[in-house]
């Protein structure tokens, strides 16, 4: 049982730890993220040999105790966040690792202010894949909304400390609507583990409850309608934060979504509906906004609504049946992809502008600076996000759009297929301009130095890329479940 | 040993191109270096692949990416016909390639996706089935996109937004069908004659539905009409690009794609069985006469040559999709054929431009005077392309109209007479303007181009002549053809 809640301690005691020493607050960081990613792999290497565990927390068995349950989703959800984490530390590492080595005052504050926020955030995620119950869930998303709001606010300017402003209402008011939901959930069985969902399900009182508790999920994933905090938040933070949000804080959400879908059964047709609706519309309307973004992080933050948008639709067409077919895998593997791929972008991006003193997309192509590494990460994590092979993201359209053919659903696939086209024509904005040369290169333009979000960048974006050909780890993981 | 030998072909030149980007700007040096060896090894792993194939070897690798879908590489003698094309070529277009760049911008980027784009024909001439074809189809349209917007004019980022819309949309469709296909078939192995097995009984419209959406895929990229608009676009890259990729590589991609298609997925007999066989002809037939008709507009010399390929790549259409044993050799053979000989027009024209600044056929005036040796190779470039005999491209005419006697369609024999003349008619005048009229007073010398401009384009003219004069040898690109082609008329 031990190393199941040591995923979620190390990080949780590691945060109080670096808290409590801003000057070492790097060392306990990058300590942490590393040990809970090891820990992570040696789970999931016990998985594939044991299969799926459930741990009662003191003894406590459902429905009264605290119950972490691994199974495949849940342990590549770990895995996710771990690599993810291991990058956004290395990038991290730029504000000094050592007591002493900050070279300003502001770096010093930024780290010490990083640290224990992603640590924290790294403990909730854990919490959050790891819980059988709806409580525990609810728990991790309060230190989880939390800490979204400080990293949001941690750049310090007007605009970051508005957004984080925004997004604490916002987390507030999801928040809200997943204590109703599960206020209610306990008042019609007196239960709120996540097994007990099919029962919810049969009863309208407890459709009404998951509904709640659905719509409150939606708020903290960003999924259209109620995406209105996200783009400003996500496009105000620093990289590193922007990156943590997109890539790993909003798929704590999908993620529960997924798994109340999957664990509802039969009862919760409608509720699928709804979201595979939702998701479609903010492919749509993700898409439309990134195409009239002026500003490189703006267009990144709409086309994370955009993809949350497909995945809540993956998971929304996927139906009853975790046994029957493997759609939802789509879901997951795309959860993955995108993680991996958006995390790229956003340091590719920060460090764009780090170069060019802006981020307005029609200022890209300056005369004087060539395009340097960081352009080349944004290029292959587009090609991730478009879905085009070898990616990730292309193995779980393909999953997608074969379970939906065999169904005979051409309306959903033509939706799919018009995302594709829209997400290759608003990357293709600033892919084209990372290409510019002849007349748009001064003679004596120079190449931007290489940094260590270049190479944060790059190695997250190939991982995206090469994960494709990888696929058949996280499908063989996601077969291992509890039943 | 030899089993590695399709992973070994592909690496050298995807794994040159990762190393190519990372050598800095001014090492041009080290960058010729690395060009070369990887062209050359290339050429001789390919020589060796082809020797182990004749002696009955079959190559075959698999790699699980996830259930139900394989990496699968496999060298048969369909892959030997578009390899061996993309070797010689990729070589003799690199030397022309270095010389044409000397002192140009952005050289490492240039060669670095240079090479991805030849690691994805090989991927596609290799690859064993659908889904392997359609990653290495997909990544081509990526490599090529830098090399179209190359030069960074406006006009070119234009040319490159046109070409990406067509060639993605043309891979969603492909995506779609190949999705498609594998949810009613499972695994689509690349095997002779189909492998449908009693699908066309049940399942014969959803079998029509993949078959449009598929050749519509690859259509894009082998220019068919109305799918073609990109080409004579995308003609503002450099001459080595437009020479190898845009007459060579990717339209043959796309041709070679509707030849996996309809032998190696459907098989010839479902093709003509569900009625699919004869409205692929008549789009073949209307592209030739369409492409040709457009080139005699053109004055500027690089798109009349592009209209002049969209017309020609169909005649490997038209022969797939006669349904005739003779005609389906001179389609196989012109993949080649047409290869060399528009690949020397497109070398020699960007000669012209090179050394003359001659871009219009306008400003053809006395070149042959001027530039004798490029001059003439463009001369048999487009002596071939008319259809003269003994050059490679009269064979494909010859093969293309019996067959089309053969099959009952004497038609054809009127479509390849009509698409002959018009050949003549677009490039006769820019021959005689070349060789009997005066160069414009005041053309000096121009600039001295030096061996690596002029050698590659007398040397592919070479290979025309070859071709035609030693059809008989049992590895000419017709002897080899009538070999694939034996197989899947058994």
């Amino acid at each position: 049982m031990s190393d199941i809640s040591l995923l979620v301690l190390l990080p949780l005691l590691a945060a109080l730890g670096a808290a409590a020493m801003p000057r070492h607050s790097a060392i306990w960081g990058l300590a942490a993220t590393v040990l809970t990613a090891i820990l992570a792999m040696w789970l999931a290497l016990e998985l594939l040999q044991d299969g799926a565990r459930e741990v009662a927390i003191g003894g406590w068995a459902a429905p009264l105790g605290i119950v972490l349950v691994a199974d495949g989703l849940a342990v590549l959800m770990l895995l996710m966040t771990s690599g993810v984490g291991i990058a956004m530390a290395i990038q991290a590492t730029s504000w000094g690792v050592w007591p002493s080595s900050c070279t300003s005052k502001k770096a010093a504050a930024l780290r010490s202010g990083f640290w224990p926020l992603w640590l924290a955030t790294l403990g909730a995620l854990n919490v959050l894949f790891l819980s059988g119950d709806l409580f525990n869930i609810y728990v991790a998303f309060e230190i989880l909304g939390l800490t979204a709001v400080g990293l949001t606010a941690l750049s310090g300017t007007p605009n970051a400390l508005r957004a984080a402003f925004d997004y604490l209402s916002a987390g507030l008011a999801g928040s809200l609507l997943l204590l109703l939901g599960i206020a209610l959930a306990y008042g019609v069985i007196g239960r709120v583990d996540l097994a007990a969902v099919p029962m919810l399900a049969e009863t309208v009182a407890g459709r009404m409850a998951l509904s709640l508790f659905v719509a409150g999920l939606a708020v903290k994933a960003a999924l259209f309608p109620l995406h209105f905090w996200m783009p400003a938040a996500h496009s105000s933070a620093a990289p590193v934060a922007s990156a943590l949000l997109s890539a790993l804080v909003v798929k704590g959400a999908l993620y529960v979504i997924l798994r109340i879908s999957i664990e509802g059964g039969a009862g919760m047709e409608t509720l699928r509906f709804a979201l595979a609706g939702m998701g479609a519309a903010a492919m749509l309307w993700g898409a439309w906004g990134a195409l009239r973004a002026s500003r490189l992080k703006l267009l990144v933050a709409q086309s994370t609504v955009a993809q949350i948008g497909l995945i809540a639709m993956a998971i929304g067409v996927s139906g009853d049946g975790l046994m029957q077919n493997g759609l939802w895998h789509a879901a997951a593997l795309l959860m993955l992809s995108h993680a991996l791929a958006k995390a790229a972008m956003f340091v590719a991006v920060g460090r764009i502008a780090e170069e060019l003193g802006h981020d307005r997309i029609s200022g890209l192509n300056r005369k004087e600076l060539r395009p340097g590494a960081a352009e080349f990460a944004f290029a292959i994590a587009s090609v991730s996000l478009i879905g085009l092979p070898p990616t990730a993201g292309f193995i779980g359209k393909w999953i997608l759009i074969e379970g939906l053919i065999v169904q005979n659903a051409w309306i959903w696939v033509a939706l799919i297929l018009i995302g594709t086209a829209l997400s290759a024509a608003y990357l293709s904005r600033v892919v084209s301009r990372c290409l510019r040369g002849g007349p748009h290169i001064a003679k004596g333009a120079h190449h931007p130095p290489w940094r260590a979000g270049d190479v944060v960048a790059l190695g997250l974006a190939t991982s995206a890329l090469l994960l494709g050909l990888a696929s058949a780890f996280p499908l063989t993981l996601l077969e291992i479940t509890v039943k | 040993m030899s089993q590695f030998l399709p992973i070994a072909i592909l690496m050298t030149s995807l794994g040159a191109a990762p190393i190519i980007l990372m050598i800095p700007e001014n090492a041009s040096r080290l960058r010729t270096t690395v060009n070369l060896t990887a062209a050359t090894l290339k050429l001789m792993l390919v020589v060796w692949l082809t020797i182990v194939v004749v002696q009955g070897g079959s190559p075959d690798l698999r790699f699980t990416v996830a259930p139900g879908l394989d990496l699968h590489l496999k060298a048969d003698a369909l892959s030997i016909l578009f390899l061996a094309l993309s070797a010689i070529l990729w070589l003799i277009t690199t030397i022309y390639a270095i010389g044409y760049l000397e002192n140009g911008a952005d050289r490492g980027r240039f060669f670095g996706f240079f090479s991805l784009c030849v690691a994805s024909t090989v991927g596609i001439a290799m690859a064993g089935n659908l889904f392997t074809f359609l990653i290495f189809f997909e990544l081509l349209t990526l490599a090529t996109y830098p090399l179209v917007v190359h030069r960074g004019t406006a006009e070119a980022h234009r040319a490159g937004k046109i070409y990406l819309a067509y060639t993605l949309g043309g891979g969603l469709a492909l995506t779609v069908g190949t999705i498609w296909l594998y949810a009613l078939a499972g695994d689509v192995t690349f095997t002779p004659q189909g492998v449908l097995g009693d699908l066309p009984q049940t399942e014969s419209i959803a079998l029509i539905a993949i078959f449009v959406l598929l050749i519509a895929g690859v259509g894009v990229k082998a220019a068919l009409v109305p799918l073609h608009g990109w080409l004579p676009l995308s003609m503002v890259a450099p001459a080595p690009v437009s020479a190898l990729l845009h007459a060579v590589a990717v339209v043959k991609a796309g041709a070679f794609g509707i030849m996996r298609i309809v032998y190696d997925v459907y098989g010839i007999e479902n093709v003509q069985e569900l009625g699919l066989a004869t409205p692929l002809a008549l789009l073949a037939a209307l592209t030739i006469i369409w492409g040709s008709v457009c080139a005699l507009t053109q004055d500027d010399l690089k798109k009349r040559l592009a209209y002049s390929t969209v017309s020609q790549v169909s005649y490997i259409t038209l022969g797939i999709a006669l349904v005739s044993p003779l005609a389906a050799i001179g389609g196989l053979t012109h993949l080649i054929h047409q290869g060399i000989m528009k690949i020397t027009l497109f070398l020699a024209a960007g000669n012209f431009a090179e050394g003359h600044k001659v871009k219009t056929v306008s400003a053809m005036n006395g070149m042959g005077r001027l530039m004798p040796i490029s001059m003439m190779a463009f001369t048999i470039g487009a002596l071939g392309m008319i259809g003269v005999p003994p050059l490679a491209g009269f064979l494909s005419k010859w093969y293309l109209g019996a067959g089309g006697l053969e099959a009952g369609q004497p038609a054809v024999i009127a479509l390849l007479a009509g698409s002959s003349l018009l050949n003549a008619a677009y490039f006769l005048p820019i021959l005689y303007r070349a060789w009997f009229l005066e160069p414009p007073t005041g053309a000096t010398a121009g600039r001295n181009l030096g061996w690596m401009l002029v050698l590659p384009p007398a040397v592919t003219a070479a290979l025309i002549v070859a071709a035609g004069l030693f059809a008989n040898a049992p590895f000419s690109p017709l002897g080899w053809t009538r070999f694939i082609v034996s197989l899947e008329y058994l």
